[in-house]
C-alpha cells in the first residue's frame, strides 16, 4: 500500500506541476455530480448524491425522544456515518472507524452552526421532543466522501417530511407538511500537494496529497471547517480557499431542489 | 394479534390486489458500483435492496483461512432508515446475525469455491428500503452480483418465500402478509437441478399445504430467475460507460 502511494504521490505530483490533473479536470473544478431528491419512501427524507464514482445515500428518520437535560426546550439533531464495506475494499464492516466518525461530526457541523433547521420548533411537551437522524451511507468510495455527504444531507433535509403527531407519538405514514428549512448548507474540500491546490479531490488524488481542507458554507457565510493530513495550508490559502468556498458553494446549492 | 389482523384476502385477491400466485414487480440492475468488483441493485415491491461482491482476495484473518476452498463471508445489513417505523439501531441485530449466516450457507454451496483456496469472498447486501421478503430479495440480488464479479458458480439462485394468508397458500408476502399471515416461508432454489439452498418457515402448516407452498415457489422462482439472466445479459447487451446507481 505504502510504494503504491509513493507511485501516486509523484504521478499526481508531476501532473499537478503542468497545472492538470489526471482526469482532465482543471484545478478548480467539480467532476460530473449527479442529485437525485427521494429515492426512498418509508424514510422521511432521503437523497443520492454521485460525484464523479463517489455515491452516497442518506437517509432522515423521526422519532419521539427525551431532551437533552441542559436543552430542556430543543429537539435533538443526530448524524452519522456509515462507510459501508460494499464502498470500498479499504472500509470493513464493524464499529465506526475514526474516518466515518470525522465525516460524520463535520457534515453535522455545518448544518448545527447554519441553524437550517430550528431545533426549537420540535419540542412536543414537557420532557418530550423530536429526534431527527441524518444516516450518511457511503456506497461507493471514489474520493471527497465529504462533499458528497454534505450535499446529499441537505438535499434530503429538503425533501423531508414531518411526521404527524397524535397523543404524543408519531402516526407513521402520515405527514404533517415540509420541514422548513433555512440557509442551504453545502461544503468544499480542497487538497493540497506542495504548493498546488485543487477542489473535490479524487481517491488517487486523496492517496497522494500532503492534506486537505473542508468549508461547510451558507451563500453569506462559512459554517464548519475541517483540516485533514499530514500537511499544512498556508495563511494566504485559508484566506482564499474561505472565500472561493462560498463562491463554489452556490454552483452547488444551485444543484439542490426544494 | 389475530384480533387485530387485517382481512388479508377479499374476493380471492390480496391486499395490494394480487392473484394468490402473483409475485411482486422484480426489477433488477446489475454493476451499479465502481469499486466493488460486482454489484447489483433489486427493487422488489417496495424493497430496494443493494448487493456487493470482493474477491477472491487473500482471506484476512489468516487463521479463517482454508487450504482447500475460498471462505465465503456475508453480510445482511439493514440501513438505519429502511424501515416506516422508528430509526434502526445501529450495529447487526440477532435477526441480521442469523440471516447472514443461512444466505452465506446458501452460496457455500453454489459458489464453486474449491478453485480458490486460502481467499475470501465478501457479499456485502443493504437493505436500503424495506417492505417483507428482504432476506429472499437480498439473495437474488446477491446471486446476480456474484455473477458480475465473475465468480464462478454451479448456479444462478434465487429465492421467494410463501406465506398462507386466509386459509390460502400464496407466494412473495408483503409486510402486512408477513406480520399477520399465518406463516410464512423462504425457499431458495438452485434452478438446474431444482436443489433447495436455504430453508426456513414458521407458523402451522399442513404436509399437503407445505408441499403445495414448495410448487408455487417453484414456479415463481423460474420468473425470477429470468430476470436475473436478463439483468446480467442488459450489462453485456447495453453497456454503460458509467456505473451510477439510479433509484426512481
Amino acid at each position: 500500500m505504502e510504494i503504491i502511494d509513493e507511485i501516486k504521490k509523484d504521478m499526481l505530483f508531476s501532473f499537478l506541476s503542468k497545472g492538470r490533473r489526471a482526469d482532465g479536470r482543471g484545478m478548480m473544478d467539480f467532476r460530473k455530480i449527479v442529485v437525485q431528491p427521494s429515492p426512498l419512501q418509508n424514510a422521511e427524507g432521503s437523497s443520492l448524491v454521485a460525484i464523479g464514482k463517489t455515491q452516497v445515500i442518506v437517509g432522515i428518520k423521526f422519532d419521539i425522544a427525551a431532551p437533552f437535560p441542559d436543552k430542556p426546550d430543543e429537539g435533538i439533531l443526530s448524524t452519522s456515518a456509515d462507510l459501508l464495506p460494499l464502498a470500498s475494499s479499504m472500509f470493513e464492516a464493524g464499529p465506526p472507524s475514526d474516518e466515518s466518525i470525522e465525516l460524520a461530526r463535520v457534515v453535522d457541523r455545518g448544518i448545527r452552526s447554519a441553524n437550517t433547521i430550528d431545533l426549537k420548533s420540535f419540542f412536543i411537551e414537557e420532557g418530550k421532543v423530536l429526534a431527527l437522524y441524518i444516516d450518511i451511507y457511503v456506497l461507493d468510495h471514489d474520493g471527497n466522501m465529504f462533499d458528497a455527504s454534505a450535499l446529499a444531507a441537505m438535499q434530503a433535509l429538503l425533501c423531508t417530511r414531518l411526521p404527524k403527531i397524535e397523543d404524543g407519538k408519531i402516526v407513521r405514514g402520515e405527514y404533517a407538511g415540509k420541514l422548513p428549512t433555512k440557509d442551504k448548507v453545502v461544503s468544499c474540500t480542497f487538497g493540497k500537494l506542495g504548493d498546488k491546490v485543487f477542489i473535490d479531490p479524487s481517491l488517487d488524488e486523496e492517496r497522494g496529497m500532503d492534506c486537505r481542507i473542508t468549508f461547510a458554507t451558507t451563500p453569506t457565510h462559512i459554517c464548519a471547517g475541517q483540516k485533514g493530513g499530514w500537511g499544512a495550508f498556508s495563511y494566504k490559502d485559508i484566506v482564499e480557499l474561505s472565500e472561493l468556498a462560498i463562491k463554489k458553494g452556490d454552483e452547488l446549492r444551485s444543484l439542490l431542489r426544494d | 394479534m389475530a384480533d387485530s389482523a387485517p382481512k388479508l384476502l377479499v374476493d380471492g385477491k390480496r391486499i395490494d390486489g394480487r392473484a394468490l400466485d402473483e409475485l411482486r414487480p422484480i426489477k433488477i440492475v446489475a454493476r451499479v458500483l465502481n469499486d466493488a468488483e460486482g454489484s447489483a441493485y433489486i427493487e422488489w415491491g417496495k424493497n430496494k435492496i443493494l448487493a456487493g461482491v470482493y474477491g477472491p482476495s487473500e482471506c484476512i484473518p489468516k487463521h479463517d483461512q482454508s487450504l482447500y476452498r475460498s471462505i465465503i463471508k456475508f453480510r445482511y445489513n439493514m440501513a438505519p432508515f429502511s424501515g416506516l417505523e422508528e430509526h434502526g439501531k445501529s450495529g447487526p441485530s440477532r435477526r441480521s446475525r442469523e440471516l447472514s449466516k443461512v444466505l452465506k450457507e446458501a452460496f457455500e454451496n453454489i459458489i464453486i469455491s474449491e478453485s480458490f483456496p486460502k481467499t475470501q469472498i465478501e457479499i456485502y447486501v443493504e437493505v436500503l428500503q424495506s417492505d417483507g421478503g428482504t432476506r429472499c430479495a437480498a439473495l437474488t440480488a446477491a446471486a446476480v452480483a456474484l455473477a458480475d464479479a465473475g465468480i464462478p458458480m454451479k448456479d444462478l439462485p434465487c429465492a421467494v418465500a410463501i406465506c398462507k394468508i386466509d386459509g390460502h397458500m400464496a407466494i412473495d408476502p408483503g409486510k402486512e402478509e408477513d406480520n399477520y399471515g399465518e406463516s410464512d416461508m423462504p425457499v431458495a432454489f438452485a434452478m438446474r437441478n431444482g436443489d433447495i439452498l436455504l430453508f426456513q418457515m414458521d407458523g402451522m402448516l399442513t404436509h399437503e399445504e407445505l408441499v403445495q407452498g414448495l410448487q408455487m415457489a417453484k414456479k415463481a422462482a423460474e420468473k425470477i430467475h429470468k430476470i436475473q439472466i436478463d439483468a446480467i445479459r442488459k450489462v453485456y447487451d447495453e453497456p454503460k460507460e458509467e456505473r451510477l446507481l439510479l433509484i426512481k
